[in-house]
């Protein structure tokens, strides 16, 4: 027996950065009496008639694999409410994968199209998981910046800058975690136009869309000549509140979702069976909870921005998603300082803006997916915590 | 502006500001229209969801079905103001099925809630007959669920 003498973790996954949300998440778990804005989940529970639903499948015994593309009733479903909802048409035989969340769409979808050293526009700040799936697909992810000053949106010249001959694809996320931000179609129609003509592919995680509280979301794939270069990503977990079901779905042309079949029937087989039945019953009789969450979800964003305008931070107004990001700048300390110091001091937990991408300096992510007494509190701690920092307000 | 009494059915100690705030509309108007609803007991009262067993408080639910000859011209209603009088009766509906009203007693035992049907309901001239249920537990009061144990099951950081 002799000790391995090589380093045993492949370099590429040494080499992946610390999740910031885990060492927070360390440091979270360590106090008591915290209330916790640093949440990406919705505080429901999954709708009753869903979970019931999969009690009596149980009962039935399908317990069974799927297809690897999914159950056709589930896909047939998704292709519904995305024609009826926002007039995109995809072939539940062949256009639709059901995945297992949208990180694993996510994943299958890099893989299948990603060449080695393939680079990848990632908005900066945004979902945590982007530039770690880009680069363990071999990418390279290339972070555009968005800024407050441009409402977190994403700019078409930003974009352009950063171009080059290696740039295979968009990825892209709105309404956006952790910003909140959303973007109008003729918005989107510019970043279109872009991917027409660098003959770009557009990853679309919309994962939020309905969580949009002014304005119709738009489904990028609807845009002129999307459809064609759009790998739409989507799932349960925000409307429906599943996220613990880890379901979700994948909508492309077929020769990419031939490619990522191929890989999710090496690597999954298919999506949990049970969350399957769980994701068809949500969009079948899932609208009335949906409508009664985002009304919820509306109701306490209002709250807490004015809230936190009230005490002394500039809160960009978020018009989807279920996050708000203030500006802490005024306090003179970095993210990472001020939420560590608010958690340790007050027993809030926010999460810094930073873990998010480098844009995210000078910011924090807070979380309304929690009920209004814990909004009321949190923000009477705030007030507490910049009262003793001398904030101007 | 009916999300206002969404709010009020299920917070009833929300403010008009935090409403107002809410639902992004001026206070005021918020106000204005509360009184409104009182005014035209659109809104009857407001009262806190209590669990009385947990309370340490031995009072006592019971439903009774009750058979009713009606009244020409009046159906129901006369006897159905008649027993919704009776502070011990905490609600009295007109059903479907296969009883005539539905009045659910409060009392403070048993013998309480028997007596009040044997001798203020049941000799009711309208009265054919009634049928008692005791509440012997509740699972589901108001639309709040009883047991409200471990609520949050999310970690306190995700992404």
């Amino acid at each position: 027996m002799t000790t391995p003498r090589r380093p045993r973790i492949a370099r590429n996954i040494a080499d992946l950065p610390p999740s910031g949300i885990r060492e927070f998440f360390d440091l979270v778990s360590t106090l008591e009496n915290v209330i916790s804005l640093g949440v990406g989940e919705p505080d429901f529970a999954t709708p009753w008639h869903i979970c019931d639903e999969v009690y009596d499948s149980l009962r039935r015994g399908r317990t069974q694999y799927t297809s690897n593309l999914g159950m056709i009733d589930l896909r047939r479903e998704i292709s519904r409410v995305l024609a009826t909802r926002y007039g995109a048409e995809y072939d539940p035989e062949n256009q639709i994968i059901v995945t297992v969340g949208v990180s694993e769409g996510l994943d299958v979808a890099l893989r299948a199209v990603l060449n080695p050293g393939d680079e990848v526009i990632v908005p900066d700040p945004s979902f945590v998981a982007y530039g770690p799936s880009v680069k363990l697909a071999g990418g390279v992810a290339v972070p555009a910046p968005m800024t407050e000053a441009d409402a977190f949106k994403l700019r078409p010249d930003v974009v352009r800058s950063r171009i080059t001959d290696r740039t295979r694809a968009l990825l892209i996320g709105f309404p956006n975690n952790p910003t909140g931000s959303v973007m109008t179609r003729e918005e989107l129609a510019e970043i279109a136009r872009i991917a027409e003509e660098f003959d770009l592919l557009v990853l679309s995680d919309e994962i939020y869309d309905r969580l949009t509280y002014e304005g119709e979301h738009t489904c990028f794939a609807t845009l002129p000549g999307m459809a064609e270069r759009t790998i739409l990503l989507n799932g349960f977990s925000k409307s429906y509140a599943m996220t613990g079901w880890r379901i979700g779905y994948a909508c492309a042309p077929r020769d990419i979702i031939a490619a990522m079949v191929a890989i999710h029937s090496y690597t999954m087989m298919s999506a949990p069976t049970p969350a399957q039945i769980a994701a068809t019953q949500a969009l079948r009789h899932g609208e009335p909870d949906v409508e009664r969450m985002r009304s919820q979800y509306d109701q306490r964003r209002r709250f807490l921005v004015q809230g936190l305008r009230d005490i002394g931070l500039g809160c960009f107004e978020p018009l989807g998603a279920f996050y708000v990001f203030p500006n802490i700048t005024s306090t003179g300390l970095d993210s990472q300082t001020f939420a560590r110091r608010l958690v340790q001091e007050e027993g809030v937990a926010v999460v810094p803006g930073p873990v998010f991408g480098a844009s995210g300096e000078g910011y924090v992510r807070a979380t309304y997916a929690t009920s209004m007494d814990n909004l009321k509190e949190a923000l009477t701690r705030l007030a507490r915590f910049l009262g003793k920092r001398g904030t101007p307000y | 502006m009916h999300s206002i009494l969404e709010i009020l059915a299920s917070e009833g100690r929300c403010t008009a500001e935090e409403i107002a705030l809410r639902l992004g509309i001026d206070a005021n108007a918020v106000e204005a229209r509360i009184r409104e609803y009182e005014r035209n007991h659109v809104i009857l009262g407001y009262h806190a969801v209590v669990n009385w067993h947990k309370a340490d408080d031995q009072r006592l639910f019971a439903f009774i079905e009750v058979k009713a000859s009606p009244e020409r011209g009046l159906g129901f209603d006369r006897l159905a103001e008649h027993i919704a009088g009776f502070p011990e009766v905490h609600s009295v509906h007109l059903v479907s099925g296969t009883h005539d009203l539905n009045v659910v007693i409060q009392g403070r035992d048993f013998r309480e809630v028997a007596l009040f049907v044997a001798e203020k309901l049941a000799p009711l001239e309208q009265v054919q007959s009634t049928a008692t249920s005791f509440v012997l537990k509740s699972y589901k009061v108001e639309g709040q669920l009883i047991n409200t144990e471990g609520e949050d099951h999310r970690l306190a950081v995700t992404p």
